[in-house]
């Protein structure tokens, strides 16, 4: 098992014939992953990289069943692709480009809630470097060979330190079943909380690992859900212990921000909620690989 | 991007917000003649830099006649003012705002900003404006007013006017009050703010809201499509530093260490200035040089980094995906050809083709120490920079 893609999952590419489309659709394609077709405004009824390129996502769906659409459109668009993907039922959409306005992402957040929970587009990204099923597939730009397979689950916001701790772990023989990068702008699709909900009822998945960064609420918040909701052990590390405190202007994003922004606090409010929290960036693998050998059913651990 | 006072002040008129009379200025001229413009007898003369806290600075200046607004001026143009909020560096005044001076009755505090918890527009609002509004929030979280902005239907008149009669205004004066408000969230929706703050928003003593002072910062990623607010732009109040790496799609920020650092992604940056410091180190700088690090833009980096004198050795560590390591390697080895680097170097390549991009470094003949993990890559650096330091 693994989270939300695998082998025989149906992906299409929104902006497929681009040259950033093509070169990772590309790359998709060799590792395994099951790309049926994509999709180019103006261009439907070619054939690219062997697959058929369709004028919308709608017609994509009719013509190839897929579920889920990685989207590689330029930042002006992107909020209108996602939209179309949701409307054509797509289940998953992964957005990897950067620079999307703020409140296109509000706009695009509203919009997927007006279906139902069970009908609901489930986005990644945007500005993430998509995700991987070690070993099955990938919807994303990371290098996948760096990835081995194995039991432990990654979300990480940073795209780089995610390879990072993903070449850590097969350095010392730990492997992981789906690496998540949920993408670092203030409004992204999904949080830290989401993909550890789907990790702790992944039965192959064995602990988790959270890689966060200075700013917003999302690691606290994730921090709160590992302590009540999660049996699995979960590793924890926030990049910016040293990051400057940003220049601002103005009081009215200190005032709605509480207690929890710097890398600091982040691992702090980790700690006390039971996170095993690595000691530095060095020592990701090896927390991983700590956190598997001690892994062991929590009501064993509260017997004196 | 954050935008001057005045800048604000005239987007947010043309939303209805109800602002002073007054005028921006390059000279004592032009300020004298404002005061004819806004007609009355006393007038105040602001600085105009991208920080708050201007007035116990002395940026703010009350005047009684054209003499004081001439003096006032000439005063602050061409200075360095420092602020609570600007470091110890200051920021340069080129313009001031002259405008009529108000006889307060009360000061309010009103921000408009993008929460990130709500993923939505957040107003927060107090009946005390002034510096001291973060200290309120901390100490007494309840007493700060909220309305949750819906996207969907936008801010509704009902939400300005429980804001307006929970400041504790009257009347007559709740109608203002919800029209700079109403305005403000408008001019946030319509350009891409991301951040719209009235400290203080004033009633008179003859009983009229006013927007005293107001600051505003927009979405750097929505400025394709304002390119009213884009033109706004004061590179004057930013570091040159910062504003060139930006030139080259590099995010540079200024630290105060030795080391300095070249590195892609902003999380792996971030990590690696952590680990710098684990080893016993300074970053001198934060820079994220992005996904595609061609021989051009690794060379804009060096010479970004070696501008800041402080700098004793270099740190590159680069996590190639797309980016191939050998692809890296050439651009390194091509801006050290470039750019003459005077510091120990140390380079850190991983991922993709990394065993060729370790034989291009290595062929080179150049000075360049290699480290094969980030925790090696960052004792080698601190260790280069205390040898040379010993040197």
């Amino acid at each position: 098992m693994s989270i939300l893609l695998d082998e025989a999952t149906r992906v299409i590419v929104q902006g497929f014939t681009g040259d950033k489309g093509t070169f990772h659709a590309n790359e998709m394609i060799a590792y395994g992953t099951n790309v049926v077709g994509g999709v180019t405004p103006g261009k439907g009824g070619a054939t690219h990289l062997e697959r058929p390129v369709f004028n919308t996502v709608k017609e994509a769906v009719a013509h190839t069943g897929a579920t889920a659409s990685l989207i590689l459109v330029p930042a002006p668009f992107c909020a209108d692709a996602i939209m179309e993907a949701a409307d054509a039922s797509i289940r998953l959409v992964v957005t990897i480009t950067d620079g999307v306005p703020a409140q296109d992402m509000m706009t695009v957040k509203r919009y997927l809630w007006r279906y139902a929970k069970e009908r609901r587009t489930r986005l990644i990204g945007p500005n993430c470097a998509g995700l991987i099923s070690a070993g099955k597939a990938m919807m994303g730009i990371m290098p996948g060979h760096i990835y081995a397979r194995g039991a432990v689950g990654v979300v990480t916001r940073s795209g780089t330190l995610g390879y990072e701790a993903a070449s850590q772990m097969k350095a010392l023989g730990v492997g992981v079943t789906t690496s998540v990068g949920i993408g670092g702008d203030p409004i992204n699709g999904s949080s830290f909380v989401d993909m550890l909900a789907l990790f702790e009822a992944d039965p192959e998945t064995e602990a988790v690992m959270m890689i966060g960064e200075i700013g917003g609420p999302q690691e606290a918040d994730a921090a709160l859900f590992v302590k009540e909701h999660m049996t699995k052990p979960v590793i924890g590390y926030v990049a910016g212990l040293t990051a400057p405190k940003g220049r601002r202007m103005g009081h009215a994003g200190a005032i709605i921000s509480a207690f929890g922004d710097t890398a600091a606090e982040k691992a702090e409010i980790m700690r006390s909620a039971g996170l095993i929290v690595a000691p530095s960036p060095a020592e990701l693998g090896a927390a991983a690989a700590q956190a598997l050998a001690r892994h062991a059913p929590r009501h064993v651990m509260v017997q004196q | 991007m954050d935008i001057h006072e005045y800048q604000a002040k005239e987007l947010l008129s043309g939303f209805g917000v109800p602002v002073p009379k007054g005028g921006v200025a390059y000279s004592a001229e032009q300020a004298v003649y404002r005061t004819t413009e806004i007609g009355g007898s006393r007038w105040v003369v602001k600085a105009q830099i991208h920080s708050g806290a201007r007035g116990k600075a002395g940026g703010v200046r009350l005047c009684a006649t054209d003499a004081d607004v001439r003096q006032a001026t000439k005063d602050l143009l061409g200075t360095v003012l420092v602020t609570t909020q600007t470091g110890p560096e200051g920021l340069p005044v080129h313009r001031v705002l002259v405008e009529q001076a108000l006889p307060i009755d009360r000061e309010l505090y009103v921000g408009l900003v993008l929460d990130r918890k709500h993923e939505r527009i957040v107003v927060v609002a107090h009946p005390h404006g002034g510096m001291e509004i973060e200290e309120i929030a901390q100490r007494e979280p309840a007493a700060i007013l909220r309305e949750v902005i819906e996207p969907a239907v936008g801010m509704r008149s009902f939400q300005a006017r429980e804001l307006a009669f929970g400041l504790g205004l009257g009347a007559q004066q709740v109608n203002e009050a919800m029209a700079a408000v109403l305005g403000a969230y408008r001019a946030f929706r319509d350009l891409d703010a991301t951040m719209v703050e009235f400290n203080p928003l004033v009633v008179t003593t003859d009983g009229h809201v006013l927007v005293l002072d107001v600051k505003m910062s927009f979405d750097d990623n929505a400025m394709f499509r304002r390119p009213n607010v884009a033109e706004l732009r004061d590179y004057a109040q930013e570091d040159p530093r910062e504003a060139q790496a930006a030139e080259h799609g590099l995010n540079y920020v200024a630290l105060g260490g030795d080391i300095g650092c070249i590195i892609n992604g902003a999380g792996l940056a971030m990590a690696t200035m952590d680990m710098i410091q684990h080893a016993g180190g300074e970053p001198a700088n934060f820079l994220d040089i992005g996904g595609g690090a061609s021989p051009d833009r690794v060379a804009a980096a060096f010479r970004l980094v070696l501008s800041d004198r402080n700098v004793k050795a270099i740190l590159v560590n680069v996590f190639a995906g797309i980016n191939r390591c050998d692809w890296v390697a050439e651009g390194v080895v091509q801006a050290i050809h470039e750019v003459r680097v005077p510091v120990p170097l140390v380079v850190r390549l991983a991922g993709t083709n990394v065993d060729e991009g370790r034989r291009i470094l290595q062929e080179s003949g150049l000075p360049i120490l290699t480290a094969a993990t980030l925790a090696e890559a960052a004792e080698r650096v601190v260790a280069a920079r205390d040898a040379g330091a010993a040197a």
